[in-house]
Protein backbone atom coordinates (compact mmCIF):
# COMPACT_ATOMS: atom_id res chain seq x y z
CA UNK A 1 0.00 0.00 0.00
CA UNK A 2 2.83 2.35 0.84
CA UNK A 3 4.13 1.96 -2.69
CA UNK A 4 0.72 3.06 -4.05
CA UNK A 5 0.46 6.13 -1.87
CA UNK A 6 3.99 7.08 -2.79
CA UNK A 7 3.12 6.67 -6.43
CA UNK A 8 0.07 8.91 -6.00
CA UNK A 9 2.12 11.57 -4.27
CA UNK A 10 4.76 11.42 -6.97
CA UNK A 11 2.04 11.64 -9.62
CA UNK A 12 0.57 14.80 -8.10
CA UNK A 13 4.03 16.27 -7.78
CA UNK A 14 4.52 15.71 -11.51
CA UNK A 15 1.18 17.33 -12.34
CA UNK A 16 1.50 20.30 -10.01
CA UNK A 17 5.14 20.82 -10.99
CA UNK A 18 4.17 20.79 -14.69
CA UNK A 19 6.79 18.15 -15.39
CA UNK A 20 8.08 18.81 -18.94
CA UNK A 21 8.07 15.13 -19.95
CA UNK A 22 4.49 14.82 -18.77
CA UNK A 23 3.42 18.08 -20.40
CA UNK A 24 4.93 17.01 -23.72
CA UNK A 25 2.98 13.77 -23.69
CA UNK A 26 -0.28 15.49 -22.74
CA UNK A 27 0.10 18.13 -25.45
CA UNK A 28 0.82 15.57 -28.15
CA UNK A 29 -2.18 13.52 -27.02
CA UNK A 30 -4.47 16.52 -27.30
CA UNK A 31 -2.99 17.48 -30.64
CA UNK A 32 -3.56 14.01 -32.09
CA UNK A 33 -7.02 13.37 -30.64
CA UNK A 34 -8.45 16.86 -31.20
CA UNK A 35 -7.05 16.89 -34.74
CA UNK A 36 -8.54 13.49 -35.44
CA UNK A 37 -11.94 14.46 -34.01
CA UNK A 38 -12.03 17.69 -36.01
CA UNK A 39 -11.33 15.83 -39.25
CA UNK A 40 -13.73 13.02 -38.33
CA UNK A 41 -16.50 15.55 -37.57
CA UNK A 42 -15.92 17.32 -40.89
CA UNK A 43 -16.37 13.99 -42.68
CA UNK A 44 -18.79 12.15 -40.40
CA UNK A 45 -21.43 14.85 -39.89
CA UNK A 46 -22.29 15.52 -43.53
CA UNK A 47 -22.17 11.77 -44.24
CA UNK A 48 -24.45 11.00 -41.28
CA UNK A 49 -26.87 13.76 -42.23
CA UNK A 50 -26.94 12.64 -45.86
CA UNK A 51 -27.67 9.05 -44.85
CA UNK A 52 -30.49 10.36 -42.66
CA UNK A 53 -32.16 12.47 -45.36
CA UNK A 54 -31.55 10.73 -48.66
CA UNK A 55 -33.13 7.52 -49.86
CA UNK A 56 -30.87 5.55 -52.17
CA UNK A 57 -30.21 1.91 -53.03
CA UNK A 58 -27.96 0.26 -50.48
CA UNK A 59 -28.91 2.74 -47.76
CA UNK A 60 -29.85 0.04 -45.27
CA UNK A 61 -26.59 -1.80 -45.89
CA UNK A 62 -24.72 1.45 -45.28
CA UNK A 63 -26.67 2.01 -42.05
CA UNK A 64 -25.77 -1.42 -40.76
CA UNK A 65 -22.15 -0.93 -41.79
CA UNK A 66 -21.96 2.46 -40.05
CA UNK A 67 -23.37 1.04 -36.84
CA UNK A 68 -21.05 -1.96 -37.02
CA UNK A 69 -18.04 0.28 -37.61
CA UNK A 70 -18.82 2.12 -34.36
CA UNK A 71 -17.48 -0.92 -32.56
CA UNK A 72 -14.31 -1.30 -34.62
CA UNK A 73 -11.50 -2.80 -32.50
CA UNK A 74 -8.72 -0.18 -32.37
CA UNK A 75 -5.96 -2.77 -32.84
CA UNK A 76 -7.54 -3.93 -36.08
CA UNK A 77 -7.76 -0.35 -37.34
CA UNK A 78 -4.16 0.11 -36.25
CA UNK A 79 -3.10 -2.97 -38.14
CA UNK A 80 -4.96 -1.89 -41.26
CA UNK A 81 -3.52 1.63 -41.23
CA UNK A 82 -0.09 0.11 -40.52
CA UNK A 83 -0.37 -2.07 -43.63
CA UNK A 84 -1.45 0.93 -45.71
CA UNK A 85 1.36 3.18 -44.51
CA UNK A 86 4.22 0.69 -44.17
CA UNK A 87 7.05 0.88 -46.69
CA UNK A 88 5.56 -1.96 -48.74
CA UNK A 89 2.01 -0.58 -48.50
CA UNK A 90 0.21 1.59 -51.08
CA UNK A 91 0.94 4.81 -49.17
CA UNK A 92 4.41 3.79 -48.04
CA UNK A 93 6.10 6.44 -50.20
CA UNK A 94 4.82 9.20 -47.92
CA UNK A 95 6.86 7.84 -45.03
CA UNK A 96 4.07 8.50 -42.54
CA UNK A 97 4.41 5.41 -40.37
CA UNK A 98 5.48 6.17 -36.78
CA UNK A 99 4.54 9.85 -37.04
CA UNK A 100 1.72 11.78 -35.31
CA UNK A 101 0.07 12.04 -38.73
CA UNK A 102 -0.24 8.26 -38.89
CA UNK A 103 -1.85 8.33 -35.44
CA UNK A 104 -4.33 10.95 -36.58
CA UNK A 105 -5.19 8.87 -39.66
CA UNK A 106 -5.83 5.83 -37.48
CA UNK A 107 -8.01 7.76 -35.05
CA UNK A 108 -9.96 9.42 -37.86
CA UNK A 109 -10.78 5.91 -39.14
CA UNK A 110 -11.94 4.94 -35.68
CA UNK A 111 -13.96 8.04 -34.87
CA UNK A 112 -15.61 8.94 -38.19
CA UNK A 113 -18.11 6.04 -38.09
CA UNK A 114 -19.05 6.94 -34.52
CA UNK A 115 -19.74 10.57 -35.36
CA UNK A 116 -21.53 9.63 -38.60
CA UNK A 117 -23.80 7.08 -36.91
CA UNK A 118 -24.71 9.37 -34.01
CA UNK A 119 -25.25 12.31 -36.38
CA UNK A 120 -27.59 10.21 -38.50
CA UNK A 121 -29.73 9.52 -35.45
CA UNK A 122 -29.88 13.18 -34.39
CA UNK A 123 -30.63 14.45 -37.89
CA UNK A 124 -33.23 11.78 -38.58
CA UNK A 125 -35.11 12.80 -35.42
CA UNK A 126 -34.90 16.47 -36.38
CA UNK A 127 -36.13 15.72 -39.90
CA UNK A 128 -39.33 14.24 -38.50
CA UNK A 129 -40.03 17.59 -36.89
CA UNK A 130 -38.72 19.84 -39.69
CA UNK A 131 -39.52 18.02 -42.92
CA UNK A 132 -42.84 19.59 -43.87
CA UNK A 133 -41.78 23.07 -42.81
CA UNK A 134 -38.48 22.96 -44.69
CA UNK A 135 -39.99 21.44 -47.80
CA UNK A 136 -42.72 24.06 -47.70
CA UNK A 137 -40.12 26.82 -47.56
CA UNK A 138 -38.39 25.24 -50.53
CA UNK A 139 -35.57 23.19 -49.00
CA UNK A 140 -35.18 19.67 -50.32
CA UNK A 141 -32.88 17.17 -48.58
CA UNK A 142 -29.73 18.69 -50.12
CA UNK A 143 -30.48 22.13 -48.70
CA UNK A 144 -31.75 20.65 -45.47
CA UNK A 145 -28.42 18.96 -44.64
CA UNK A 146 -26.57 22.15 -43.62
CA UNK A 147 -29.72 23.64 -42.06
CA UNK A 148 -30.31 20.62 -39.85
CA UNK A 149 -26.64 20.26 -38.92
CA UNK A 150 -26.74 23.85 -37.74
CA UNK A 151 -30.07 23.48 -35.92
CA UNK A 152 -28.89 20.28 -34.29
CA UNK A 153 -25.55 21.76 -33.30
CA UNK A 154 -26.03 21.34 -29.58
CA UNK A 155 -27.26 17.75 -29.83
CA UNK A 156 -24.39 16.99 -32.18
CA UNK A 157 -21.99 18.07 -29.48
CA UNK A 158 -22.71 14.71 -27.89
CA UNK A 159 -21.64 12.93 -31.07
CA UNK A 160 -18.37 14.85 -31.17
CA UNK A 161 -17.87 14.15 -27.50
CA UNK A 162 -18.33 10.42 -27.99
CA UNK A 163 -15.76 10.64 -30.76
CA UNK A 164 -13.32 12.51 -28.56
CA UNK A 165 -13.82 9.99 -25.78
CA UNK A 166 -13.02 7.18 -28.13
CA UNK A 167 -9.97 8.91 -29.61
CA UNK A 168 -8.39 10.03 -26.36
CA UNK A 169 -8.91 6.71 -24.60
CA UNK A 170 -7.82 4.20 -27.21
CA UNK A 171 -4.33 2.73 -27.14
CA UNK A 172 -4.44 -0.13 -29.64
CA UNK A 173 -4.35 1.88 -32.86
CA UNK A 174 -1.91 4.63 -31.88
CA UNK A 175 0.63 2.18 -30.43
CA UNK A 176 0.72 0.16 -33.66
CA UNK A 177 1.00 3.06 -36.12
CA UNK A 178 2.81 5.48 -33.80
CA UNK A 179 5.18 3.07 -32.15
CA UNK A 180 5.21 4.91 -28.80
CA UNK A 181 8.49 6.67 -29.64
CA UNK A 182 9.65 8.99 -26.87
CA UNK A 183 9.33 12.71 -27.80
CA UNK A 184 7.78 11.78 -31.15
CA UNK A 185 4.70 9.63 -30.90
CA UNK A 186 4.29 8.95 -27.18
CA UNK A 187 0.78 9.87 -26.03
CA UNK A 188 -0.97 9.43 -22.69
CA UNK A 189 -2.44 6.00 -23.28
CA UNK A 190 0.68 4.47 -24.80
CA UNK A 191 2.84 6.03 -22.07
CA UNK A 192 0.57 4.62 -19.37
CA UNK A 193 0.83 1.16 -20.92
CA UNK A 194 4.60 1.39 -21.15
CA UNK A 195 5.29 2.95 -17.75
CA UNK A 196 3.02 0.45 -16.02
CA UNK A 197 4.84 -2.49 -17.57
CA UNK A 198 8.15 -0.86 -16.61
CA UNK A 199 6.92 -0.36 -13.07
CA UNK A 200 7.14 3.47 -13.11
CA UNK A 201 3.75 3.87 -11.50
CA UNK A 202 4.12 7.58 -10.70
CA UNK A 203 4.20 8.76 -14.32
CA UNK A 204 1.53 6.25 -15.30
CA UNK A 205 -0.76 7.37 -12.50
CA UNK A 206 -0.10 11.05 -13.19
CA UNK A 207 -1.10 10.57 -16.80
CA UNK A 208 -4.07 8.49 -15.72
CA UNK A 209 -5.29 11.27 -13.44
CA UNK A 210 -4.92 13.84 -16.20
CA UNK A 211 -6.76 11.61 -18.69
CA UNK A 212 -9.64 11.15 -16.27
CA UNK A 213 -9.78 14.85 -15.43
CA UNK A 214 -9.79 15.71 -19.10
CA UNK A 215 -12.65 13.33 -19.81
CA UNK A 216 -14.64 14.70 -16.88
CA UNK A 217 -13.90 18.31 -17.79
CA UNK A 218 -14.84 17.92 -21.44
CA UNK A 219 -18.07 16.14 -20.56
CA UNK A 220 -19.01 18.71 -17.94
CA UNK A 221 -18.34 21.55 -20.37
CA UNK A 222 -20.45 19.87 -23.03
CA UNK A 223 -23.30 19.27 -20.60
CA UNK A 224 -23.27 22.87 -19.41
CA UNK A 225 -23.15 24.16 -22.98
CA UNK A 226 -26.18 22.05 -23.88
CA UNK A 227 -28.10 23.20 -20.82
CA UNK A 228 -27.28 26.82 -21.52
CA UNK A 229 -28.25 26.45 -25.17
CA UNK A 230 -31.53 24.83 -24.23
CA UNK A 231 -32.44 27.80 -22.09
CA UNK A 232 -31.11 30.36 -24.54
CA UNK A 233 -32.39 28.94 -27.82
CA UNK A 234 -35.24 26.65 -26.79
CA UNK B 1 -44.91 36.66 -64.08
CA UNK B 2 -47.39 34.00 -65.07
CA UNK B 3 -49.96 32.91 -62.55
CA UNK B 4 -49.93 29.44 -61.04
CA UNK B 5 -53.70 29.62 -60.67
CA UNK B 6 -56.19 28.17 -61.25
CA UNK B 7 -55.45 25.11 -59.17
CA UNK B 8 -57.39 22.10 -60.33
CA UNK B 9 -58.11 18.96 -58.36
CA UNK B 10 -59.61 16.10 -60.36
CA UNK B 11 -60.98 13.08 -58.48
CA UNK B 12 -58.23 13.33 -55.90
CA UNK B 13 -58.13 10.56 -53.33
CA UNK B 14 -55.67 9.93 -50.58
CA UNK B 15 -55.35 6.62 -48.83
CA UNK B 16 -53.28 5.71 -45.81
CA UNK B 17 -53.27 2.53 -43.78
CA UNK B 18 -56.04 1.05 -45.90
CA UNK B 19 -58.35 4.00 -45.18
CA UNK B 20 -59.50 6.51 -47.74
CA UNK B 21 -59.07 9.83 -46.00
CA UNK B 22 -59.77 12.08 -49.00
CA UNK B 23 -62.43 10.80 -51.37
CA UNK B 24 -62.86 11.78 -55.03
CA UNK B 25 -62.18 15.43 -54.39
CA UNK B 26 -62.67 17.73 -57.35
CA UNK B 27 -62.54 21.50 -57.36
CA UNK B 28 -60.98 24.45 -59.11
CA UNK B 29 -59.51 27.39 -57.24
CA UNK B 30 -59.22 30.65 -59.16
CA UNK B 31 -57.53 33.85 -58.10
CA UNK B 32 -59.43 36.11 -55.76
CA UNK B 33 -61.61 35.01 -52.89
CA UNK B 34 -60.54 33.81 -49.48
CA UNK B 35 -61.52 30.17 -49.18
CA UNK B 36 -62.22 28.71 -45.80
CA UNK B 37 -62.13 24.94 -45.59
CA UNK B 38 -64.56 24.12 -42.84
CA UNK B 39 -65.29 20.88 -41.12
CA UNK B 40 -64.90 18.97 -37.88
CA UNK B 41 -61.64 17.46 -36.63
CA UNK B 42 -60.55 14.54 -38.74
CA UNK B 43 -62.56 15.63 -41.76
CA UNK B 44 -59.43 15.72 -43.90
CA UNK B 45 -58.90 19.50 -43.97
CA UNK B 46 -55.18 19.36 -43.22
CA UNK B 47 -54.65 16.52 -45.66
CA UNK B 48 -56.38 18.50 -48.38
CA UNK B 49 -54.04 21.45 -47.82
CA UNK B 50 -50.98 19.21 -47.78
CA UNK B 51 -52.09 17.57 -51.02
CA UNK B 52 -52.59 20.94 -52.70
CA UNK B 53 -49.26 22.23 -51.39
CA UNK B 54 -47.46 19.14 -52.66
CA UNK B 55 -46.27 17.84 -49.29
CA UNK B 56 -48.02 14.55 -49.96
CA UNK B 57 -49.05 12.90 -53.21
CA UNK B 58 -52.58 11.80 -53.98
CA UNK B 59 -53.02 8.04 -54.32
CA UNK B 60 -55.50 8.67 -57.13
CA UNK B 61 -56.54 11.60 -59.26
CA UNK B 62 -54.64 14.70 -60.33
CA UNK B 63 -53.62 18.02 -58.84
CA UNK B 64 -52.72 20.54 -61.49
CA UNK B 65 -51.12 23.95 -61.08
CA UNK B 66 -50.46 26.30 -63.99
CA UNK B 67 -47.13 27.66 -65.15
CA UNK B 68 -43.61 26.54 -64.40
CA UNK B 69 -42.26 25.75 -60.94
CA UNK B 70 -45.49 26.39 -58.99
CA UNK B 71 -43.77 25.23 -55.80
CA UNK B 72 -41.92 28.49 -55.23
CA UNK B 73 -45.04 30.63 -55.62
CA UNK B 74 -46.99 29.06 -52.79
CA UNK B 75 -46.51 28.93 -49.07
CA UNK B 76 -47.99 27.23 -46.07
CA UNK B 77 -48.47 28.14 -42.43
CA UNK B 78 -48.85 25.20 -40.08
CA UNK B 79 -50.85 24.89 -36.90
CA UNK B 80 -47.59 24.57 -35.00
CA UNK B 81 -44.88 26.19 -37.09
CA UNK B 82 -41.35 24.87 -36.77
CA UNK B 83 -38.94 27.62 -35.86
CA UNK B 84 -35.31 27.19 -36.75
CA UNK B 85 -32.87 27.41 -33.85
CA UNK B 86 -31.67 30.86 -34.78
CA UNK B 87 -32.82 34.42 -34.39
CA UNK B 88 -36.22 35.77 -35.42
CA UNK B 89 -34.63 37.76 -38.25
CA UNK B 90 -32.61 34.73 -39.41
CA UNK B 91 -35.83 32.71 -39.62
CA UNK B 92 -37.34 35.22 -42.03
CA UNK B 93 -34.05 35.40 -43.90
CA UNK B 94 -33.87 31.61 -44.32
CA UNK B 95 -36.63 31.25 -46.91
CA UNK B 96 -35.29 34.19 -48.91
CA UNK B 97 -31.84 32.65 -48.91
CA UNK B 98 -33.30 29.40 -50.26
CA UNK B 99 -34.82 31.42 -53.10
CA UNK B 100 -31.40 32.87 -53.91
CA UNK B 101 -32.31 36.47 -53.05
CA UNK B 102 -29.13 38.61 -52.76
CA UNK B 103 -28.14 39.60 -49.25
CA UNK B 104 -28.77 43.36 -49.43
CA UNK B 105 -32.25 42.80 -50.77
CA UNK B 106 -32.82 40.16 -48.10
CA UNK B 107 -31.93 42.57 -45.32
CA UNK B 108 -34.46 45.09 -46.56
CA UNK B 109 -37.22 42.50 -46.93
CA UNK B 110 -36.56 40.98 -43.50
CA UNK B 111 -36.71 44.37 -41.84
CA UNK B 112 -39.88 45.25 -43.72
CA UNK B 113 -41.58 41.98 -42.74
CA UNK B 114 -40.60 42.25 -39.10
CA UNK B 115 -41.96 45.78 -39.09
CA UNK B 116 -45.26 44.76 -40.62
CA UNK B 117 -45.74 41.86 -38.22
CA UNK B 118 -44.71 43.89 -35.18
CA UNK B 119 -41.71 41.69 -34.46
CA UNK B 120 -38.94 44.19 -35.11
CA UNK B 121 -38.06 44.60 -31.45
CA UNK B 122 -37.65 40.81 -31.21
CA UNK B 123 -35.44 40.56 -34.30
CA UNK B 124 -32.36 39.29 -32.48
CA UNK B 125 -34.18 36.97 -30.07
CA UNK B 126 -33.92 33.21 -30.57
CA UNK B 127 -37.13 32.27 -32.39
CA UNK B 128 -37.89 29.26 -30.23
CA UNK B 129 -38.29 31.22 -27.02
CA UNK B 130 -41.11 33.37 -28.44
CA UNK B 131 -44.68 32.81 -27.31
CA UNK B 132 -46.96 30.72 -29.56
CA UNK B 133 -48.66 33.87 -30.80
CA UNK B 134 -45.38 35.54 -31.66
CA UNK B 135 -44.14 32.37 -33.33
CA UNK B 136 -47.22 32.25 -35.52
CA UNK B 137 -46.70 35.89 -36.48
CA UNK B 138 -43.12 35.01 -37.31
CA UNK B 139 -44.31 32.08 -39.41
CA UNK B 140 -46.47 34.54 -41.35
CA UNK B 141 -43.59 37.01 -41.69
CA UNK B 142 -41.37 34.20 -42.96
CA UNK B 143 -43.83 33.11 -45.62
CA UNK B 144 -44.95 36.66 -46.50
CA UNK B 145 -41.34 37.57 -47.28
CA UNK B 146 -41.51 35.04 -50.12
CA UNK B 147 -44.51 36.88 -51.63
CA UNK B 148 -46.49 33.72 -52.35
CA UNK B 149 -49.28 33.85 -54.88
CA UNK B 150 -51.19 31.23 -52.91
CA UNK B 151 -51.00 30.74 -49.15
CA UNK B 152 -52.34 27.68 -47.35
CA UNK B 153 -53.02 28.07 -43.64
CA UNK B 154 -53.74 25.01 -41.54
CA UNK B 155 -55.65 26.07 -38.42
CA UNK B 156 -53.12 28.83 -37.81
CA UNK B 157 -54.85 30.09 -34.67
CA UNK B 158 -55.94 26.78 -33.15
CA UNK B 159 -53.70 27.10 -30.10
CA UNK B 160 -53.80 30.89 -29.72
CA UNK B 161 -55.68 33.20 -27.37
CA UNK B 162 -58.16 35.77 -28.78
CA UNK B 163 -55.64 38.64 -28.90
CA UNK B 164 -53.07 36.60 -30.79
CA UNK B 165 -55.81 35.19 -33.02
CA UNK B 166 -56.90 38.72 -33.87
CA UNK B 167 -53.32 39.71 -34.74
CA UNK B 168 -52.87 36.68 -36.97
CA UNK B 169 -56.21 37.29 -38.72
CA UNK B 170 -55.19 40.88 -39.43
CA UNK B 171 -51.97 39.71 -41.04
CA UNK B 172 -53.87 37.20 -43.17
CA UNK B 173 -56.17 40.02 -44.22
CA UNK B 174 -53.20 42.23 -45.11
CA UNK B 175 -51.71 39.49 -47.27
CA UNK B 176 -55.06 38.99 -48.97
CA UNK B 177 -55.25 42.70 -49.75
CA UNK B 178 -51.81 42.49 -51.33
CA UNK B 179 -53.11 39.83 -53.67
CA UNK B 180 -52.19 36.54 -52.03
CA UNK B 181 -54.80 33.84 -52.57
CA UNK B 182 -55.82 32.59 -49.11
CA UNK B 183 -56.89 28.99 -48.51
CA UNK B 184 -57.35 28.31 -44.83
CA UNK B 185 -58.77 25.55 -42.69
CA UNK B 186 -60.57 26.04 -39.42
CA UNK B 187 -63.16 24.33 -37.30
CA UNK B 188 -64.03 27.64 -35.66
CA UNK B 189 -67.33 28.91 -37.04
CA UNK B 190 -66.79 32.46 -35.84
CA UNK B 191 -63.43 32.68 -37.54
CA UNK B 192 -64.85 31.23 -40.72
CA UNK B 193 -67.52 33.94 -40.74
CA UNK B 194 -64.93 36.67 -40.16
CA UNK B 195 -62.61 35.60 -42.95
CA UNK B 196 -64.43 33.59 -45.61
CA UNK B 197 -65.45 34.81 -49.03
CA UNK B 198 -66.35 31.24 -49.87
CA UNK B 199 -66.62 28.06 -47.85
CA UNK B 200 -65.73 24.49 -48.62
CA UNK B 201 -67.48 22.20 -46.16
CA UNK B 202 -65.73 18.88 -45.73
CA UNK B 203 -66.80 15.81 -43.85
CA UNK B 204 -65.06 12.44 -43.77
CA UNK B 205 -62.82 13.34 -46.70
CA UNK B 206 -65.64 14.46 -48.98
CA UNK B 207 -66.52 17.89 -50.27
CA UNK B 208 -70.16 18.19 -49.19
CA UNK B 209 -70.78 21.83 -50.02
CA UNK B 210 -68.91 24.65 -51.70
CA UNK B 211 -70.64 28.00 -51.66
CA UNK B 212 -70.15 31.75 -51.26
CA UNK B 213 -69.83 32.57 -47.58
CA UNK B 214 -73.01 34.59 -47.15
CA UNK B 215 -75.12 31.87 -48.74
CA UNK B 216 -73.35 29.09 -46.86
CA UNK B 217 -73.89 30.69 -43.48
CA UNK B 218 -77.46 31.81 -44.23
CA UNK B 219 -78.83 28.56 -45.65
CA UNK B 220 -76.48 25.73 -46.48
CA UNK B 221 -77.88 23.06 -48.76
CA UNK B 222 -76.28 20.08 -47.09
CA UNK B 223 -78.01 18.82 -43.96
CA UNK B 224 -74.73 18.16 -42.13
CA UNK B 225 -73.58 21.67 -43.01
CA UNK B 226 -76.88 23.04 -41.71
CA UNK B 227 -76.35 21.36 -38.37
CA UNK B 228 -72.74 22.50 -38.27
CA UNK B 229 -73.69 26.12 -38.98
CA UNK B 230 -76.41 26.00 -36.34
CA UNK B 231 -73.64 25.09 -33.95
CA UNK B 232 -75.16 21.82 -32.89
CA UNK B 233 -72.51 20.06 -30.90
CA UNK B 234 -73.71 16.60 -31.85
CA UNK B 235 -74.49 17.52 -35.43
CA UNK B 236 -72.44 14.56 -36.66
CA UNK B 237 -74.99 12.21 -35.08
CA UNK B 238 -77.09 12.90 -38.14
CA UNK B 239 -74.77 10.84 -40.24
CA UNK B 240 -74.22 8.21 -37.61
CA UNK B 241 -77.87 7.58 -36.81
CA UNK B 242 -78.73 7.31 -40.43
CA UNK B 243 -76.10 4.65 -40.87
CA UNK B 244 -77.15 2.92 -37.71
CA UNK B 245 -80.65 2.55 -39.12
CA UNK B 246 -79.49 1.07 -42.39
CA UNK B 247 -77.15 -1.33 -40.64
CA UNK B 248 -78.61 -4.57 -39.31
CA UNK B 249 -77.64 -4.89 -35.64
Amino acid sequence: MIEFSEAFLAAFALIVGLDPALAEIVLLSLQVSLGAVAIAAAIGMPVGAAVALFRFPGRVALLVLLNALMGLPPVVVGLFVYLMLSRAGPFGVFGLLFTPTAMIIAQVSLVTPIIAALTRQVIEDLWVEYEEQLRSLGAGPARAVPSLLWDGRFSLLTAVLAGFGRASAEVGAVIIVGGNIDHVTRVMTTAIALETSKGDLALALGLGVILMTLALGVNAAAYLTKEWAQRRYG
Amino acid sequence: MTSILPLELADVSFEAGGKRLIKDFSCRLDAGPRTIVLGPNGAGKSLLLRLCHGLIRPTAGHIRWQGVDPGVKQGMVFQRPVMLRRSVAANVDYGLKLRGVPILRRRAVVDDMLGRTGLRRLADRPARVLSFGEQQKLALARVWALKPEVLFLDEPTASLDPAATHAVEELIDAMHREGTRIVMTTHDLGQAKRIADEVMFIHRGRLLEWAPADRFFARPDNDLAQAFVRGELLWWRLGKDRRAISKPS
